[in-house]
């Protein structure tokens, strides 16, 4: 009853699927090809139009303006993916920059803020995390509040004052390029840090039940997976990784100012939305993200080589971004569509 | 009966095919449904029964083929265009809004309209749903949301939809695994008016006492071909049987006597409020004990307690001899329990994952090393369970919504039984499944408690609960109400503690 391929197949039923052209279709429909097409486009694209983009140095340093944000949209996939959201990343960024510029007001040196930036930052994250997976309050609502509540402390202390003092070898993590080289130091972190979530995600036990949560809480539950433990790391994650990114940014721009990294949270939604993770949870990848990070960032370098204004940058997101969320159903129907017509040219 | 004279067709279907990525689910179909005739339409788990419901209700477009619709051609662009056809459907799989009221699941997308204000009729639709649920004999209100509904009640509120569409072709597709005997009998009354009508009906079941109840027709599905058809009265269980599978089968229900071993698990005076009072039984070694009740018994409930994903107010439990208390599935599957959920589509599987990955979800962490996934031994392990249980498909690769329902309830066991429980709690293993491999896993379960495993049966089919069990606990309103050895188990002492009437025995 079972063919020979394999016991499991349908008695000879089945349509091959492992020809050339078919791995090809398969491949060329994935929304991270799709991103990757448009990422070479945008380079031949800027080059043609001016001499100064494609620039080994003009390419590394622009890379300054957004790697804070894309180290902050890497654990946000798992947050995302696992059905979650967190809007208040950037007044997290808000209140570690904040509390860093306090200690560094009162002589604290370079290895002590740097503690303080990752532990008020990963804090932040778990008072987050304890409201939704210990209260069972709703993420975007939590969030919501801690959003005001974070930037607020920053706000009502600083008013419209700045820290700008800061130890001098501070400077290095967000200004800094590694060895004699024009590499930037951010850059680096942030390629080791991709490597790291991404094996995490597509590779161990905890990538999956962040699949597993996100197609399915109740399901994920009953296969023993601890669906709020695994949030609430999440939650954890994206408050470390803040105060990654607080470091970065304070010591890029050596100041302090309450409305530090302002719409930052949207901004890195955006981001991990383009690359493709669904906003319903369940589905994407690091390198996506990855993608589309360098996508839009050079996308705004290139636009700004043009002086091309900021508006026209905010409508192309927007663009990109509804397509990010439509292609994928509409990438299924094509691949649909062509299967049929393959299939009846077959059969005649 | 009138004398055979054949009517015309309502609905005809010629030589259609339906092709998938990697699969033909249909290859040459062809039915033809009269009106006042209820039409069953058998096959084997994944021969193709549901994609032609789905076609028949342009969920999904054929890839060739004629649709005749009283003998014209037509094409189905959308649901919407088969139900202004006059074609309803209750679908395997439920398809209701969990977070809407009963009222609004069962007029959505054909709200009544106010003939004077032209707003939206919620007085005559709400008055429409009062007398559909009386009319099915369902005791709910149309203002209850659907997600605090049991999954018979869900089910019925679906044929509830189908019937207030007043269409001319009713299909139902599995209506009945989903509901206890009760709800049956209430179903059949239907079936029997709309026939009366001069509706046609098409019945899709894998159970043929019920083909042989309400069928007057059926049409033979295989690996999505077409392989005959005849009238019911003509013909023999066997005979269908031969056709589905393409061998006879002995439908017997495999029992070996095994010698039990020591108590394994014991429940003790365990309750949760408002769901189950008082419940104590002990479960040895190498036993099957079976569990059987109407709806809203309380056994899945108890089930769900023991393996820890509600808590009992009262009670304890021991395995082994020993109080545990067990919190969550995880320290449930660690004392080497496992538990296949009566809902497959919300707590049994994950139908956006891959077979493989559904089947290992239990045991990622045995699968890895230092938290890292082993593909190779996931593959493996994926591969060997899967092909214990038959499931078909594509390949393991596929996400599981690709399957056939009685292939995704093949993934869910396979996924327990690859966990190698000690005590193996099943609720409702079998809905779904198709003839052949219902006897395959009754055979496959009753070898594993021979060797020692330990079993709790939850049925509601009684026929699956005294043929396999050697003990049957029987449950009433959330007690038990009755402890029976299977070896002297009779129907109406079943079914009076089941209903918890003396006088009342289906
Ligand atoms: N959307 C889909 N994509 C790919 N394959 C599919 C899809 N839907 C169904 N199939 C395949 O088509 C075949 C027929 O499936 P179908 O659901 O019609 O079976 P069925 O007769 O209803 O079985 P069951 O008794 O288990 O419900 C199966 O092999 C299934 O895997
Ligand atoms: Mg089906």
């Amino acid at each position: 009853m079972t063919s020979a391929k394999s016991p499991l197949m349908g008695s000879g039923r089945l349509i091959d699927e492992n020809s050339f052209k078919e791995r090809m279709i398969v491949l060329f429909t994935k929304w991270e090809t799709l991103l990757a097409l448009l990422f070479v486009l945008e380079i031949v694209v800027f080059s043609n139009i001016t001499p100064y983009f494609l620039d080994y140095f003009n390419l590394m340093n622009a890379s300054f303006t957004f790697m804070e944000k894309a180290v902050m949209a890497l654990p946000m996939i798992f947050v995302i993916m696992s059905g979650d959201i967190d809007i208040s990343i950037a007044s997290i960024i808000a209140l570690v920059s904040f509390a860093m510029g306090y200690a560094a007001e009162s002589g604290v040196d370079t290895a002590g803020l740097i503690l303080i930036g990752l532990s008020v930052g990963t804090l932040a994250g778990m008072f987050n995390g304890f409201f939704i997976t210990k209260l069972g309050m709703p993420a975007i609502a939590v969030t919501l509040a801690t959003q005001s509540l974070f930037r607020g402390i920053s706000q009502a202390v600083l008013e419209d004052h700045a820290y700008t003092t800061y130890p001098e070898s501070f400077a290095f993590f967000g200004q800094g390029y590694v060895g004699d080289s024009l590499i930037p130091f951010e850059l680096v972190l942030f390629l080791a840090l991709a490597v790291i979530m991404g094996f995490i995600l597509h590779k161990t036990t905890y990538g999956r039940q962040l699949y597993a949560i996100g197609n399915s809480k109740s399901a994920a539950r009953f296969a023993g997976i601890y669906v709020d433990r695994v949030r609430f790391i999440n939650f954890t994650l994206n408050g470390l990784f803040c105060g990654i990114a607080a470091i970065l940014l304070t010591s890029r721009i050596g100041s302090t100012r309450p409305n530090i990294a302002l719409n930052w949270d949207i901004e890195t939604i955006t981001l991990v939305v383009l690359g493709g993770v669904s906003i319903m949870g369940g589905r994407g990848t690091v390198p996506g993200v990855t993608v589309a990070i360098f996508l839009l960032g050079y996308l705004k370098f290139g636009m700004g080589l043009l002086n091309i204004s900021a508006k026209i940058m905010i409508i192309t997101t927007g663009v990109l971004l509804i397509i990010a969320v439509l292609l994928p159903n509409f990438l299924d129907l094509i691949k649909a569509k062509r299967k049929l017509r393959l299939q009846q040219v077959r059969q005649n | 009966m009138e004398p055979m004279k054949p009517k015309e067709p309502i609905l005809e279907i010629r030589g259609v095919n339906k092709f998938f990525p990697g699969i033909k689910a249909l290859d040459g179909v062809h039915l033809t449904i009269r009106a006042g005739e209820v039409h069953a339409l058998i096959g084997e788990n994944g021969a193709g029964k549901s994609t032609l419901v789905k076609i028949l209700t342009g969920v999904y477009f054929p890839t060739s083929g004629e649709i005749l619709l009283d003998g014209e051609p037509t094409e189905f662009k959308d649901a919407l265009d088969a139900q202004s056809a006059g074609i309803a459907a209750i679908h395997q799989e439920a398809s209701m809004f969990p977070d809407l009221s009963v009222t609004e699941n069962i007029f959505m997308g054909h709200h009544l309209i106010h003939p004077v204000t032209k707003r939206i009729d919620w007085k005559s639709m709400k008055r429409h749903t009062r007398e559909l649920l009386k009319r099915m004999e369902l005791d709910i209100s149309g203002d209850t949301l659907v997600k605090n509904l049991g999954v018979a009640q869900r089910h019925m509120v679906e044929i509830a939809k189908a019937l207030s569409l007043d269409a001319r072709v009713v299909i139902m597709d599995e209506p009945t695994s989903a509901l206890t005997l009760r709800e049956v009998e209430d179903l059949y009354k239907i079936v029997r008016q709309l026939k009366r009508e001069g509706k046609a009906i098409i019945f899709i079941s894998h159970k043929f006492d019920e083909i042989f109840e309400i069928c007057d027709y059926y049409t033979v599905l295989r690996d999505g071909k077409y392989i005959g058809e005849g009238r019911v009265a003509d013909s023999s269980v066997d005979t269908i049987i031969r056709m589905m599978v393409g061998r006879s089968l002995d439908q017997m229900f495999p029992k070996s006597d095994s010698l039990f071993g020591e108590v394994v698990l014991s429940v003790h005076h365990l309750s949760q409020t408002g769901f189950f009072r008082d419940v104590s039984f002990a479960l040895r070694k190498g036993e099957i004990l079976g569990f059987f009740g109407l709806i809203g018994a309380g056994r899945s409930e108890v089930m769900r307690t023991i393996f820890g994903i509600d808590r009992a107010s009262h009670g304890y439990i021991e395995l082994k001899g020993n109080k545990v208390s067990i919190t969550n599935p995880r320290s449930a599957m660690k004392h080497g329990i496992a538990f296949v959920p009566e809902d497959r589509q919300n707590q049994g599987i994950i139908l956006q994952m891959s077979i493989t990955r559904n089947i290992t979800l239990p045991q990622i962490h045995d699968i890895a090393k230092a938290s890292v996934l082993n593909s190779s031994l996931e593959n493996r392990i994926a591969r060997e369970a899967g092909e214990q249980m038959e499931i078909k498909a594509a390949g393991y690769h596929v996400d599981a919504d690709t399957l056939s329902g009685g292939n995704q309830q093949k993934v869910v066991l396979a996924k327990w039984l690859a966990t190698h429980p000690e005590i193996l709690i099943l609720d409702e293993p079998t809905k779904g499944i198709d003839v052949a491999t219902k006897a395959a896993v009754h055979e496959f379960v009753s070898s594993m408690a021979s060797r020692g495993l330990a079993v709790i049966l939850v049925s509601s089919e009684l026929p699956e609960v005294m043929g396999m069990s050697d003990r049957i606990i029987v449950m009433h309103e959330g007690r038990i109400t009755a402890q029976i050895e299977a070896k002297d188990g009779d129907t109406d002492e079943i079914m009076k503690a089941a209903t918890g009437h003396e006088e009342e025995a289906v």
